[in-house]
């Protein structure tokens, strides 16, 4: 499965806004590109991308085509509670992978 | 030859001197392609959490340790850990190798130690795999100053590839030269031109939307001239990378680096 990168802040304080990064490794082939035969190399895609904190929706993304390979999400919680945050992305062959990282607050 | 034409003679002398000087790069006006990019990508590329490359670099890491080949041996069995061991390894190749009497870069080295060493079949050129290893090895140099070996032998290869460098070529007869020491800061279209320093491969690149070799990003500018490039591994490509590691001699190593 694919590699991803997580950056989450291992400790912050409560109520901070905290800026989490993830970076996947994935073709994101849009299906549109020729082979040397002129067929297309078929299309494999992340389709979508979801994050949750201590099980409650905090994220989510759709994915298309034009999205570049190897996609990078940055986006920000409040940090409410020491937890984990649950990273989770599905592609075009509806496997989910699912990768997880802690957050202390203090 | 009558006074006046002397002095004519003299003066155009003069002026080719005056042209070479302004040929090379003086070493206060060197750049990394980096300072040439855009804020973002110049930041994407300090964000290890951020820099695409980074996720080569860790396929590196595991391949470092996996046993592969006949032998069944990993390249840390022999080497070790290679935050030690391969700590400036990358900022000094090419290097000259005893076995074939040429010089082998990095790519080659790795190849090399497959094939005597853990009796595996060689990594194909930009295969992902060798871009991989390269980008982990390379990434442990990375902040350390370039420094070509001083090896007299490797320095009738080296001037091989300075004489490559100034060779025009292509449809286009152009030399990279013209290009990266001429003409730098200019503009091709709307693509700044930059000095061409070879400080931070294997890169990722954005537009290839993936990692390459420096001999990819060569035949790139090959193809670019409308020249015959080079097939991967070509002797030429490794001469060249001696020059360009001459050039950049001093220059921080920012592999693996990004590159719009």
């Amino acid at each position: 499965m694919a590699r991803a990168l997580v950056n989450v802040p291992a400790k912050v304080k409560r109520g901070d806004v905290v800026e989490i990064k993830v970076l996947i490794s994935h073709p994101m082939e849009t299906g549109f590109r020729p082979t040397p035969d002129g067929k297309f190399y078929p299309r494999d895609i992340l389709k979508s991308f979801a994050c949750t904190y201590d099980g409650e929706h905090v994220f989510s993304a759709e994915l298309f085509p034009a999205v570049s390979a190897n996609p990078f999400f940055s986006f920000t919680v409040v940090a409410t509670q020491t937890g984990v945050l649950t990273f989770s992305w599905t592609d075009d062959k509806d496997q989910t992978q699912v990768q997880t990282a802690k957050i202390e607050v203090e | 030859m009558n006074p006046a034409a002397r002095v004519g003679a003299l003066a155009l002398i003069a002026a080719l001197g005056a042209f070479a000087a302004r040929a090379q790069i003086a070493q206060t006006d060197r750049k990394s392609g980096s300072a040439f990019m855009s804020a973002q990508t110049q930041e994407m590329q300090r964000d290890d959490g951020a820099n695409p490359a980074m996720l080569a670099a860790l396929d590196g890491e595991a391949l470092w340790k996996a046993k592969t080949g006949d032998a069944a041996k990993s390249c840390a069995d022999c080497h070790g850990e290679a935050q030690t061991s391969m700590k400036g390894v990358a900022a000094r190749y090419p290097a000259y190798n005893e076995a074939s009497a040429a010089p082998i870069d990095l790519q080659g080295r790795i190849n090399l130690c497959r094939q005597d060493q853990q009796k595996a079949t060689p990594l194909a050129p930009e295969s992902r795999d060798l871009l991989a290893l390269s980008a982990f090895i390379g990434l442990q140099s990375r902040g350390m100053a370039t420094a070509p070996p001083d090896d007299p032998r490797l320095t009738p290869f080296r001037e091989r590839g300075r004489a490559l460098w100034s060779q025009r070529m292509g449809q286009l007869n152009f030399s990279c030269a013209q290009c990266h020491d001429d003409n730098w800061g200019k503009h091709l279209g709307s693509a700044p031109i930059p000095q061409a320093h070879a400080n931070a491969y294997p890169i990722y690149r954005l537009e290839w939307q993936g990692m390459g070799s420096l001999q990819r990003r060569l035949r790139n500018c090959m193809s670019g001239v409308r020249a015959q490039a080079f097939p991967y591994g070509a002797q030429e490509f490794v001469e060249l990378e001696l020059h360009l590691a001459e050039r950049a001699r001093g220059m921080a190593v920012e592999t693996p680096g990004v590159r719009p």
